[in-house]
């Protein structure tokens, strides 16, 4: 009887998270198409979340692309299937390995700062002085950088997927003998439309979530140094759950059948 | 002006409002003492709406805070100085200064806000070449008169000050209380001031009202605190440890 009390507790609890989460992400759109409009935070967002991130993607996506076909190369190899690591590369890297990679450094780098940044501002009592100035929190604090990131994330989605292909592409031809034009060409022929979408789609969503899960852990922060603490892990485990599993749905939309 | 009346506020199990009224005239200086953790920074914050009280209403020109219709020309009506100045630290200083001046109702163009946070810089004792810093390279004192710079860049009529000594040195302290003194009586404002340094409070305040056990113990003009017959103003006044208020040692 007291297990399952716990685990009714344990229930209302994750759906009562779910509920708050959710309300925050209402009252961001809602936010998000009226005005004022912050021009600037917005501009500094995409600066932060876009352009600034591209390093440590250009970096993940190039290591995970060579390795991908390192990978292929010698498992292809145990049924005489080398050929295939073009296709598998660039169907690896645009279907999955792009926008989940790139959709976790994100959440590493970019919610960690949002959810430090905010919580911060909460436990130093900017957030009561924004409200003071007559400057909504959500308007100025959340909405710039949750829009920033639906925008700028599949933009890196897509320089990661790229760089990915580009890094199996080094790797097949430096090492493992590969015709530079057909391996171009194989990758070309091979990859649809829907990989390209599908793959935008998830960066958009990704970025999203990370942005709101670093908006929403700092602006419910506790006090304190250990307050801004537990909120940026908590963004942080939050944003990467949540991409892990709306990549699981995603996926299953764009190509369970 | 400004009129609390029977408000409550509870954390949890602890229940900092118990039921405060309290009268603050118009272009009077109010200062609230009391003990840590008396809740005398919610009373404030229930005026702004930063705080939800659970019972009670509180009114400024006989209006209801909880029923303003424009929340920004409500807000756009206060300043306020946070105990720790709480400037932004991503923004230089004469952009936390003209904040209010860049956005919003009272919104100026660009080079006229910085004039004006210029302008007010100097007023709290501070040189232009402080305007493109960030906070974080400023002294405490200097963040506090920023702080205070940006309570009375858009000259409010209604201005709180939320323990603004706490930190500094004595010096420093009594130059704050004083241009606090100076700006308040110049600008003919309205302000609630929160403290528990007694300088602060024969400096600044025209009335005194002490809260205590979420209620308000005492009020009066600051001339007659120091003969307010009452066993809780006078150990607070006196900065005795023995007394009806419990000390933890």
């Amino acid at each position: 009887m007291r297990a399952l009390a716990g685990i009714g507790a344990v229930t209302l609890g994750l759906l009562a998270a779910i509920g708050r989460v959710a309300m925050f992400f209402g009252a961001t759109v809602t936010h998000l198409v009226r005005p004022p409009f912050y021009l600037r935070e917005f501009a500094l967002a995409l600066l932060n979340i876009g352009w600034l991130s591209l390093p440590v993607v250009g970096l993940t996506a190039i290591f995970t692309g060579g390795a991908l076909a390192l990978q292929i190369y010698a498992g292809g190899a145990r049924f005489n299937a080398e050929a295939v690591v073009p296709q598998i590369v660039a169907i690896g890297m645009v279907r999955e390995l792009g926008p989940v990679l790139v959709g976790l450094m994100i959440a590493a780098r970019v919610t960690s700062s949002i959810a430090a940044e905010i919580a911060t501002m909460k436990v130093t009592e900017q957030i009561d002085a924004l409200v003071t100035l007559s400057t909504h929190p959500m308007k100025y604090l959340a909405v710039p950088r949750v829009l920033a990131a639906t925008l700028a994330v599949p933009l890196l989605v897509g320089v990661g997927d790229v760089i990915g292909i580009f890094g199996g592409y080094a790797v097949a031809t430096g090492t493992l003998g590969f015709n530079a034009a057909a391996y171009i060409q194989n990758t070309v022929d091979f990859l649809e439309l829907r990989d390209v979408v599908s793959s935008l789609v998830k960066g958009a969503v990704f970025g999203c979530l990370a942005a709101l899960m670093g908006c929403y852990f700092g602006m419910n922060s506790g006090r304190g140094a250990q307050g801004v603490g537990r909120a940026t892990k908590g963004s942080v485990e939050a944003a990467a759950v949540l991409i892990l599993a709306a990549n699981f749905v995603l996926t299953g939309v764009f190509f369970s059948i | 002006m400004i009129t609390l009346s029977d408000v409550h506020k509870s954390f949890g199990d602890n229940h900092v409002l118990r039921g405060v009224d309290l009268h603050v005239a118009r272009g009077t200086s109010t200062v609230i003492i009391g003990g840590s953790g008396t809740g005398k920074s919610i009373c404030i914050k229930t005026v702004l709406g930063l705080v939800t009280p659970e019972r009670g209403t509180i009114t400024v020109d006989g209006q209801d805070v909880t029923k303003t219709g424009d929340r920004d020309a409500f807000l756009a009506r206060f300043g306020m100085l946070f105990q720790a100045a709480a400037l932004f630290d991503s923004l230089p200083v004469w952009q936390n200064v003209a904040f209010r001046l860049m956005r919003g109702s009272l919104k100026r163009p660009k080079d006229e806000a910085r004039e004006i946070a210029i302008e007010k810089l100097r007023r709290v004792g501070l040189t232009p070449d402080v305007a493109d810093r960030l906070p974080a390279e400023l002294s405490g004192g200097m963040q506090k008169r920023v702080g205070l710079a940006r309570a009375i860049a858009a000259e409010p009529e209604i201005i709180f000050f939320d323990e603004p000594t706490t930190g500094l040195d004595p010096i420093m302290a009594g130059v704050i209380n004083d241009l606090i003194r100076e700006i308040v009586t110049e600008m003919g404002a309205t302000t609630m001031t929160i403290t528990h340094d007694m300088t602060s409070v024969r400096t600044i305040a025209d009335n005194v009202a002490m809260l205590h056990g979420g209620k308000i113990r005492w009020t009066g003009p600051v001339a007659d605190i120091d003969a307010a017959h009452d066993p809780y103003v006078d150990q607070f006044i006196n900065g005795r440890a023995e007394g009806p208020i419990e000390t933890v040692r």
